[in-house]
């Protein structure tokens, strides 16, 4: 048994160590944001968050996972109550088949946890491993900004409501 | 690169500045061209570029020994470049290590090896620079420690290593050797990083090509020494150095992307004779080590594959975060085990960093990846810093070194992924 915390919740796992992150998410967990593209981490499409990093779910062995925090594209929002880029990705229509599009959403989370104001080098820099095969890149890379955008409003009412 | 430094003293041994420049109009295009493919195999754009700045343009912190040294602005804005730079003030730059007042440059320009380039070839190289976008940008000031920062210690220092030279090529030799010898041993300047330096940052020439240093990388050993379990010939040199791979010795990774980025746009004949000289470096190696059928290195991946399978029995229980097995079983072994997958990846056995004397290129590999050029083709391994902790790389690194080589273990590899996993938080 391995204990995976995934979403804030811990879960017992019963898997090979060397089983990949991304196989227990899905069979044993059933959150099934997550996808299978390549199984080689060549494209993103299995991307989650690990400690607060965007990770290649598929080659990451459950075996480096005691003590860390998976997050999933589950952890960001729900249906009725979306996260901020689950938001900004509906407003720009940033997807047209959807398969990469968590694996996007959660390597774009990581870059605005560490840095809410990138650049838009910075965030073509950062989501250069994600790869989408119908090509929606600028319209994906329009709605991290208008995510991080939307987050630097959200922080500034934040400070503004303040006393 | 420490042209025009502004912090050292002047020696008056030598003379002033020349005549200015003519226009860069006056440069004949050709001339241009064919500079702008020196420059590249000088790999001039490297060190004169800071990351995120314009070409030539300098300001790149080069850390030494002795302190940090900025590259300098070698576009032609008349004031923070070399803009007033004649072509004697460019030729005696890279002849004598001298900038445009006649003060010493520091060796990290490395005018050991540019005082053997041809005057035609230096001055194809000044009309390419002088042609380049003028840019305004003042290069910071050198920040190095006594005795590194007064003038008798460069002086010393050229007297001591510096040795005023032309090429000379050998006639026992053929026209193909020559120019690659030509070419690694001035311009490309290959041994900068491939040889070991002595303490006062002199190459240590008794040991050239036994292998250096280049920006927190290890520079393999290019002669007999090289770590290669194949050695090289000059077909697979040509096909590293102009295409970033070779699949009997590895791929391109660390400052050597950039070196092969700029090889892929010379002549392929000067690819060609670089490989020839270089593979001359390692002598009568023999060749039958170098022609093994790919079968011999069999044995060895089978064994892996057949340690990581015993290691999946241990199914269960205890935690093995730390184990290299487990992490090499889930996170390489879908590229790197010849019996998971249909990648053509280079046998692990063969590589390069997994048989050199120092872990660091290894250790870089496996935190950073492989990266292609952007926009360009190429192999690409993803980086796994953010996967692994370092005990887990130090780990993975150990197994790595006792599974695929058969040279002794890295006892420092723990320290050195501690190292360099500090200073990429520090960045």
């Amino acid at each position: 048994m391995i204990n995976l915390n995934v979403n804030g919740q811990t879960h017992a796992v019963d898997a090979d160590p060397d089983t990949p992150l991304l196989y227990v998410l899905r069979d044993h967990l059933a959150l099934n944001g997550a996808k299978f593209g390549c199984g080689l981490g060549q494209c993103g499409a299995c991307t989650v968050m690990l400690d607060g990093k965007a990770v290649m779910s598929c080659v990451t062995p459950i075996s480096v996972l005691a003590d860390r925090q998976v997050k999933t594209i589950e952890g960001l929002g729900t249906l009725d109550n979306p996260g901020l880029l689950q938001r900004a990705f509906v407003e720009e229509q940033a997807c047209q088949c959807g398969y990469c599009i968590a694996g996007m959403i959660m390597r774009a989370q990581a870059l605005l946890e560490q840095n809410p104001m990138p650049s838009d080098a910075e965030i073509r820099r950062h989501m250069m491993p994600n790869l989408c095969r119908c090509g929606t890149h600028p319209r994906i890379l329009r709605a991290v900004r208008r995510a991080a955008k939307s987050m630097q409003a959200a922080g500034a009412a934040t400070t503004a409501a303040k006393p | 690169m420490t042209a025009a430094c502004g912090t050292r003293p002047v020696d008056e041994s030598v003379q002033g500045a020349f005549e200015p420049v003519r226009g860069s109009s006056l440069f004949d295009p050709a001339e241009v061209a064919r500079g702008g493919q020196l420059a590249a195999i000088g790999n001039c754009a490297v060190c004169h570029t800071r990351p995120g700045g314009k070409p030539y343009a300098g300001g790149l912190a080069i850390e030494t020994p002795f302190g940090t040294i900025f590259s300098t602005n070698i576009t032609p804005d008349p004031d923070t470049g070399i803009g007033k730079w004649s072509g004697a003030d460019f030729m005696r730059a890279m002849h004598d290590g001298l900038d445009r007042a006649g003060r010493h440059l520091y060796p990290a320009f490395p005018y050991d090896h540019f005082t053997k380039v041809t005057d035609a070839d230096v001055n194809a190289i000044y009309a390419f620079v002088m042609t380049r976008e003028p840019v305004r940008a003042i290069t910071p000031g050198n920040k190095l420690a006594f005795p590194f920062n007064v003038r008798p210690f460069l002086t010393a220092w050229k007297a001591l290593y510096f040795e005023k030279g032309v090429f000379r090529p050998d006639a026992a030799r053929s026209e193909e050797w020559n120019r690659g010898a030509y070419l690694v041993e001035g311009l490309a300047h290959c041994s900068a990083c491939h040889t070991p330096r002595n303490a006062l940052g002199a190459e240590d020439k008794q040991r050239k090509f036994a292998g250096g240093e280049a920006q927190g990388w290890h520079g393999p050993a290019m002669n007999a020494a090289s770590p290669a379990p194949k050695p090289w010939s000059a077909d697979q040199i040509f096909n590293y150095l102009r295409k970033g791979r070779d699949d009997l010795h590895g791929i391109a990774a660390g400052p050597m992307v950039q070196v092969v980025h700029n090889l892929s746009q010379v002549p392929e004949s000067d690819v060609r004779a670089i490989g020839r000289y270089i593979e001359s470096l390692s002598g009568p190696r023999s060749a039958d080590l170098r022609d093994t059928p790919k079968e011999a290195e069999a044995p060895r991946i089978r064994s892996a594959a057949a340690a990581n399978a015993g290691n999946r029995e241990t199914r269960g229980g205890v935690s093995r975060a730390n184990d290299g097995a487990a992490v090499f079983a889930g996170a390489c072994a879908s590229c790197h085990d010849p019996s998971k997958t249909t990648m053509k990846t280079v046998p692990l056995a063969l590589t390069t960093s997994v048989n050199a004397p120092d872990p660091r290129n290894l250790i870089h590999v496996i935190r950073k990846g492989i990266w292609p050029q952007a926009g360009e083709p190429g192999a690409l391994m993803p980086g796994f810093a953010a996967e692994l902790t370092d005990a887990q790389v130090a780990a993975l690194v150990a197994y790595l070194r006792a599974h695929f080589s058969t040279r002794p273990a890295w006892d420092d590899a723990p320290d050195r992924v501690r190292e360099i996993s500090r200073q990429v938080d520090e960045k």
